[in-house]
C-alpha cells in the first residue's frame, strides 16, 4: 500500500483552493496497489490538478474498465461518482454518461491492456466521435492485475520478469489518437509530476477528446532490465517537446519567461495553455508534424512527450449531435411525452 | 384462362389468401402494399406477412396476405390467389396453391402446358408487353409493370378503383405528376383485365366493417413511438435486422416530437456504435447517469452484450432492449422469424443473473409494452428485455389505437434527491431499506459532498464499499433475489382465456403467436375441444401463471423456437413436473399457423387417449 490511513485532521495551515477545499477534499479510498506502483503517482497528480483547477469534485464522474490502472478511480476524488465497469469497455460506458448530462466533467481511466488489446476498438471510436472527456491511459507494457503478461503497447524486443522477449508490434495510443481525431493529446510520464499535473488540467478544461498517454511503471511485473516500461528505461530515453502551464481565465500571468520561447494556446473555455518549447522547434496545432515527429524520435528510440497535439477549435459530440443544452437526464416529462392529442392524431394517419 | 379440369374454382368472399411472389429490389413491396391497404380501405381485415430474403436485390422475395373478415390475422398457410412475378421461384409457387385457387402471371412469353397445374385457374397478362409499349425508361418500366397488376387484381377480386386511386393520391399529395402516373399504369392493368380475363374471379372483395378504428402499423415503429412515449432520450444501437427500423422510428418520431421549437436542438441522442457491446455500454453509462436509454438489437447483438448485461444487472443500473428475434447465426434463415432467444435473454451473462422479459403480442403492446419497460427498468434497476420477434417488428398489422394517458408520469423509480441527501437522510446504494429488495440511487452531480458512490459489479457492502467477505455478497445475492420477487408482482400479468366447456387442458402461449392461437382457439371449440389457454406477458412468471398451471393436468406450452424455451423457463422457475408441459413448436423460419397448432393439440389429446373431451371428430 502507497498511503497509510491519513485521519481526517483539520490544520490551520493547509491551503485551501478558490472553493474552500483542501486537497484532501480531492483523495478518495485507501489505495491496495503495490508500493511505488506508478498508478498511485497519477492518482494523486489527478488530485492536485483537480485542486488547481478548483474543480467541484460532484461535478466529476470518473470510469474505468478492469485491471489495476482501472481500480484507481476509487483512490482519488471521494466525492466523485465512479464506476468501474468491464474490461475494455470504459470509453462506451463514458460515451453513454456523456450523452446523459453534458454539465458533468468525464474523467476515463483505463490501462495499456484494458485500451490498446482487448479494448482497442472502443478506445478508437470514442476517440473519432470527439466524446468530451479526459482519457488516461496508465501504460506500464502488462497486465499487472493478471499477474504481468504483455500488453499490445509492449516495445517488440522487450523482455518480461520471467525472460520471455515479445515479438509482437506494438501500438502507439498517442499516434492512434492523433490519427483518429483527439483534439488533446499528450503523453507523460507517472514519474514527472512537474510535467504530468499540467497536462491533465489542460485536458480537464479542453471541450472535446483529451488524450494523455501517462508511461507509468509496474514495479511488480515490468521494471527490470530488458523493460522498456521500467522507470529507468523511461527517464533515459523521455524527449520532451514542451512544457505547459494551464492559466484560468481570472488567473494573473505571473511567470516570466524569455521572448520567443512561449506559445499561447486559447483552448473553449477561456483557459490558456502557456507552452514553453524544449528543443527542436515543435508546433502542437499541426497533426501531421506531430505524428511525423513522434514517428521518427520513436524509430531513435525515443520517448516523446509533452504536449503534441491540440486543437483550439475543437468540437464534440453534443456539438455533432445538435443535442439541447440543458442535460437530457434533467428534462421532464412534459418536454420528453408528446402526450395524447399528439397520439390520437399519429394514428389518424395510420388508418 | 385456361379451364380447370376435374376441381371446382374456390369462390370466397373476403376471406382467402393472396400470395406475390417477388424479385428483391424490383419495387414491388410499395404496390403490394398499396393493394393491401387498399382493402384495409374497403373495411376488410388484412394481414400482410414479408418473407425476404438478407440481401438488397435479386433474391426472391414473397409477400402474403391474410384476408379475413372474421378479423383472423395468423399466417394461414398455402395460398388461393398466386401472383407470380418470379421465374425463378415459379415452380415452389405454383405447387402452393390450394386445389381450385387461381394464378395470375405475366404472359408475355408464352410457357408450356407443363408449366401450369390443370386444377387452377390461370389468369394471364402480358404485363411486359404492355409496359414496353407504354414507357420507354427502364425504371419505369419496372414500377409500372407492379402497380400495373395491382390495377388488374382490382378488376379480378371485384374492388372499387376509387379505393385505390384515391390511396394513391393521399399517398403521392402534392406530387401530381406521380399521381396522374400511377392512375394510369393502374387503369391500363384494369382495362385489360376487365376486356380479357373473366371478371370478377371466385375470389372477391366487399365492403366490411371488420377494420374498425384499428391502425395499421408495424411493431419496431410502435416501439420506436414506445420508447419516445416512454421518455427515452439516449439511444445506441448497431444495425441488424430485424431491427434496425425500431430505431429508424425512433428517430423519425423524436425528430418530430423532440426537436426544440425555438432552436431545432434535439432533446435525444442517437448513437450508431461501433458493435453492439459498444451500443450496451452507452446504454448502461447513460442510465448511470440518469438518462432513460435503450438499444435495439437481435440475437447475435444479444449475444455480443452478455458481460455487460451481467454488469447492470449486478450494478442494478437500468437499461431497455428491444430484441427483435430471428433465427439462428449468419445470414439467411436469420431473416425469418423465431422466438429463440428467451433462454439467452432469462440467463444472460455469467454469476447467477436473471432478467425482466416483455413479450408484446402486436404493435399495440410494442407500444405500450415498450413504454412501461423504461418505468419497470427504472423502478426496479434492472435490464428489461421487450421481446418482439421479426413476424411482429417488420410486417404491417392491424391493431387497436396506441392510447396514452396524460395524467401519467413516469416511474424514475428510488432516486435519492438532493434534498434528502441535505436532510442528511442515510445513503446506502445497495441498502435494503423498504425490504423489496429495491435500493436507492444517486445520479451523478446531484450533492457536493453526499451520495457519491463507486459502482462494480460485485465485491462491495450495502454501502458500496469495498468488501470481498462472504455475508456481505450473500446479504447483496439474498436482496437481489427480493428484488426478483418484487418484480414478479410489477411485470404485466398474464390473460386468461376460458374455454367454453370444463378442461383439463390448458395451452401457455406468448408474443407473436397470438393471432394462430386466437384462431386455433376457435377452431378447436369448433371441433368440441375445450381448452383453457394463457397468454403469458412477462417474466418472471407471476403466481397467475403458476396457478394456471397447478389447475390443469397437462398444459401445451406453445411456441416459436425448437428447444421449447418457454416450457424450460416454467420447468425451472415453477418447479414443474416436465411431464405436465406439452411442447408446441414450430421453428421453420415461417409464421406459427393456426392449423398447425390445433393439429398438434387435437393429435396430442387423441393419442393420450382423452377422446370424452372430444364431442366430435375433427375433419
Ligand atoms: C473479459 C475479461 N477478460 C479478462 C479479464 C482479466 N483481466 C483483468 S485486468 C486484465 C488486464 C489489465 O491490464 P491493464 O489494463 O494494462 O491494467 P494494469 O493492471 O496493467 O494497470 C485482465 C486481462 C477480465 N477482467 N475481463
Ligand atoms: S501489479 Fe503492477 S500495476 Fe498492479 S499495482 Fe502492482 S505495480 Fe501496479
Ligand atoms: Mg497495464
Amino acid at each position: 500500500m502507497t498511503y497509510l490511513a491519513k485521519p481526517k485532521l483539520f490544520r490551520p495551515d493547509t491551503p485551501k483552493n478558490a472553493l474552500g477545499y483542501t486537497r484532501r477534499d480531492y483523495e478518495g479510498a485507501i489505495s491496495t496497489l503495490c508500493a511505488g506502483c506508478g498508478h498511485d503517482s497519477i492518482s494523486a497528480a489527478i488530485v492536485q490538478a483537480s485542486f488547481d483547477l478548483d474543480i467541484e469534485p460532484h461535478r466529476v464522474a470518473k470510469l474505468s474498465g478492469i485491471g489495476c490502472s482501472s481500480k484507481t478511480t476509487d483512490y482519488f476524488l471521494g466525492n466523485s461518482h465512479g464506476f468501474n465497469s468491464v474490461h475494455g469497455r470504459m470509453p462506451s460506458v463514458l460515451t453513454g454518461a456523456a450523452l446523459a448530462n453534458r454539465d458533468l466533467i468525464y474523467m476515463g481511466v483505463s490501462g495499456d491492456g484494458d485500451s490498446a488489446s482487448i479494448g482497442i476498438g472502443q478506445f478508437a471510436h470514442a476517440m473519432r466521435r470527439g466524446v468530451n472527456m479526459t482519457y488516461i491511459v496508465e501504460n506500464n507494457g502488462v497486465y499487472g492485475l493478471t499477474k504481468g503478461q504483455f500488453s499490445a503497447t509492449a516495445d517488440k524486443g522487450s523482455k518480461s520478469k520471467r525472460g520471455v522477449i515479445n515479438n509482437d508490434t506494438p501500438i502507439d495510443l498517442v499516434a492512434l489518437a492523433l490519427q483518429l481525431g483527439a483534439t488533446y493529446v499528450a503523453r507523460s510520464f507517472s514519474g514527472d509530476k512537474e510535467q504530468l499535473v499540467p497536462l491533465i488540467k489542460g485536458a480537464l478544461r479542453h471541450h472535446g477528446a483529451a488524450f494523455i498517454d501517462v508511461l507509468s511503471p509496474c514495479v511488480t511485473f515490468n521494471n527490470h532490465a530488458g523493460s522498456t516500461k521500467s522507470y529507468d528505461y523511461v527517464r533515459e530515453h523521455n524527449e520532451a517537446v514542451n512544457r505547459i502551464d494551464v492559466i484560468l481565465p481570472h488567473d494573473p500571468i505571473s511567470a516570466s519567461y524569455p521572448p520567443g520561447s512561449l506559445r499561447r494556446v486559447v483552448q473553449h473555455d477561456g483557459s490558456i495553455l502557456l507552452l514553453r518549447k524544449l528543443g527542436a522547434d515543435y508546433d502542437p496545432s499541426d497533426r501531421i508534424e506531430a505524428m511525423n515527429h513522434l514517428h521518427e524520435r520513436h524509430a531513435l528510440g525515443e520517448i516523446v512527450t509533452g504536449l503534441l497535439y491540440v486543437d483550439e477549435s475543437a468540437e464534440d459530440l453534443h456539438r455533432h449531435l445538435n443535442t439541447v443544452e440543458k442535460p437530457l437526464n434533467q428534462l421532464r416529462d412534459a418536454y420528453l411525452c408528446p402526450g395524447s392529442k399528439a397520439l390520437d392524431a399519429l394514428n389518424a394517419s395510420l388508418r | 384462362m385456361s379451364a380447370m379440369s376435374n376441381v371446382t374454382a374456390i369462390q370466397r368472399c373476403n376471406d382467402f389468401v393472396v400470395k406475390f411472389a417477388n424479385v428483391n429490389g424490383s419495387g414491388s413491396a410499395s404496390a403490394n402494399e398499396l393493394f393491401a391497404r387498399a382493402i384495409i380501405r374497403m373495411g376488410v381485415t388484412v394481414t400482410p406477412r414479408n418473407i425476404f430474403p438478407s440481401n438488397i436485390q435479386g433474391l426472391p422475395t414473397w409477400y402474403e396476405m391474410r384476408i379475413s373478415d372474421a378479423g383472423w390475422r395468423g399466417s394461414r398457410g398455402s395460398c388461393d390467389l398466386m401472383v407470380a412475378m418470379n421465374p425463378q421461384t415459379w415452380d415452389r409457387d405454383i405447387a402452393e396453391i390450394e386445389p381450385g385457387g387461381y394464378l395470375f402471371y405475366d404472359s408475355t412469353k408464352p410457357l408450356p402446358r407443363s408449366k401450369f397445374r390443370d386444377d387452377i385457374t390461370v389468369l394471364g397478362v402480358p404485363l411486359t408487353e404492355i409496359c414496353n409499349r407504354e414507357y420507354s425508361d427502364l425504371r419505369q418500366r419496372q414500377l409500372f409493370k407492379n402497380v400495373m397488376y395491382v390495377g388488374a387484381l382490382t378488376a379480378l377480386l371485384d374492388m372499387e378503383m376509387a379505393a385505390v386511386e384515391k390511396l394513391i393520391s393521399d399517398q403521392y399529395r402534392g406530387k401530381d405528376k406521380l399521381i396522374s402516373a400511377n392512375f394510369n399504369a393502374l387503369k391500363l392493368g384494369y382495362e385489360y383485365a376487365k376486356a380479357n380475363l373473366p371478371c370478377p374471379i371466385g375470389l372477391r372483395i366487399e365492403h366490411a366493417d371488420s377494420v374498425g378504428d384499428n391502425i395499421f402499423v408495424n411493431g419496431n415503429d410502435a416501439c420506436g413511438l414506445g420508447a419516445v412515449y416512454g421518455g427515452a432520450t439516449v439511444a445506441a444501437w448497431y444495425p441488424i435486422t430485424p431491427s434496425t427500423s425500431v430505431i429508424e422510428a425512433f428517430t423519425s418520431y423524436c425528430r418530430k416530437y423532440r426537436t426544440d421549437p425555438d432552436n431545432g436542438a434535439a432533446r435525444y441522442a442517437i448513437v450508431q456504435a461501433e458493435d453492439e457491446l459498444a451500443s450496451i455500454g452507452m446504454v448502461i453509462g447513460a442510465s448511470w447517469n440518469g438518462a432513460r436509454a435503450f438499444t435495439a438489437t437481435s440475437g447475435p447483438g444479444i449475444s455480443l452484450m452478455q458481460e455487460f448485461f451481467g454488469l447492470a444487472y449486478f450494478a442494478e443500473i437500468p437499461a431497455v432492449i428491444f430484441d427483435v428475434q430471428r433465427g439462428g447465426p449468419s445470414t439467411g434463415i436469420p431473416t425469418r422469424t423465431q422466438q429463440s432467444d428467451l433462454l439467452s435473454c432469462a440467463y444472460a451473462s455469467h454469476g447467477d443473473t436473471k432478467h425482466v422479459l416483455l413479450f408484446p403480442e402486436d404493435p399495440y403492446e410494442c407500444f405500450s409494452l415498450g413504454a412501461q419497460a423504461f418505468d419497470l427498468a427504472e423502478r426496479l434497476q434492472t435490464p428489461v428485455f421487450v421481446m418482439l420477434d421479426l413476424d411482429i417488428g417488420m410486417n404491417e398489422r392491424l391493431c387497436k389505437p396506441f392510447d396514452w394517458d396524460d395524467q401519467r408520469r413516469y416511474d424514475r423509480g428510488k432516486v435519492m434527491s438532493y434534498e434528502e441527501l441535505e436532510a442528511g437522510k442515510d445513503f446506502g446504494r445497495y441498502l435494503d431499506v423498504d425490504g423489496d429488495g429495491i435500493p436507492y440511487r444517486t445520479i451523478p452531480g446531484t450533492h457536493p459532498t453526499r451520495g457519491a458512490f463507486f459502482t462494480r459489479g460485485t465485491s462491495r457492502n450495502a454501502y458500496a464499499k469495498y468488501s470481498e467477505m462472504g455475508e456481505d455478497y450473500v446479504y447483496n445475492m439474498e436482496r437481489l433475489r427480493r428484488k426478483f420477487d418484487t418484480a414478479k408482482t410489477l411485470v404485466p400479468t398474464a390473460i386468461l382465456r376460458e374455454a367454453s366447456g370444463p378442461s383439463r387442458f390448458g395451452v401457455i402461449y406468448y408474443g407473436s403467436t397470438s393471432p394462430a392461437m386466437d384462431e386455433a382457439f376457435a377452431d378447436l371449440e369448433g371441433r368440441g375441444i375445450h381448452v383453457n389457454t394463457l397468454r403469458v406477458r412477462s417474466f418472471p412468471f407471476g403466481e397467475d401463471v403458476l396457478d394456471f398451471i397447478a389447475g390443469h393436468e397437462y398444459v401445451f406450452v406453445v411456441e416459436q423456437n425448437e428447444s421449447a424455451q418457454m416450457r424450460t423457463l416454467l420447468i425451472n422457475e415453477g418447479e414443474i413436473d416436465p411431464k405436465r408441459l406439452v411442447r408446441v413448436l414450430h421453428y421453420d423460419g415461417t409464421p406459427i399457423t393456426a392449423r398447425f397448432i390445433a393439429n398438434k393439440i387435437a393429435d396430442a389429446l387423441d393419442e393420450r387417449k382423452v377422446s370424452p373431451i372430444r364431442k366430435q371428430v375433427a375433419s
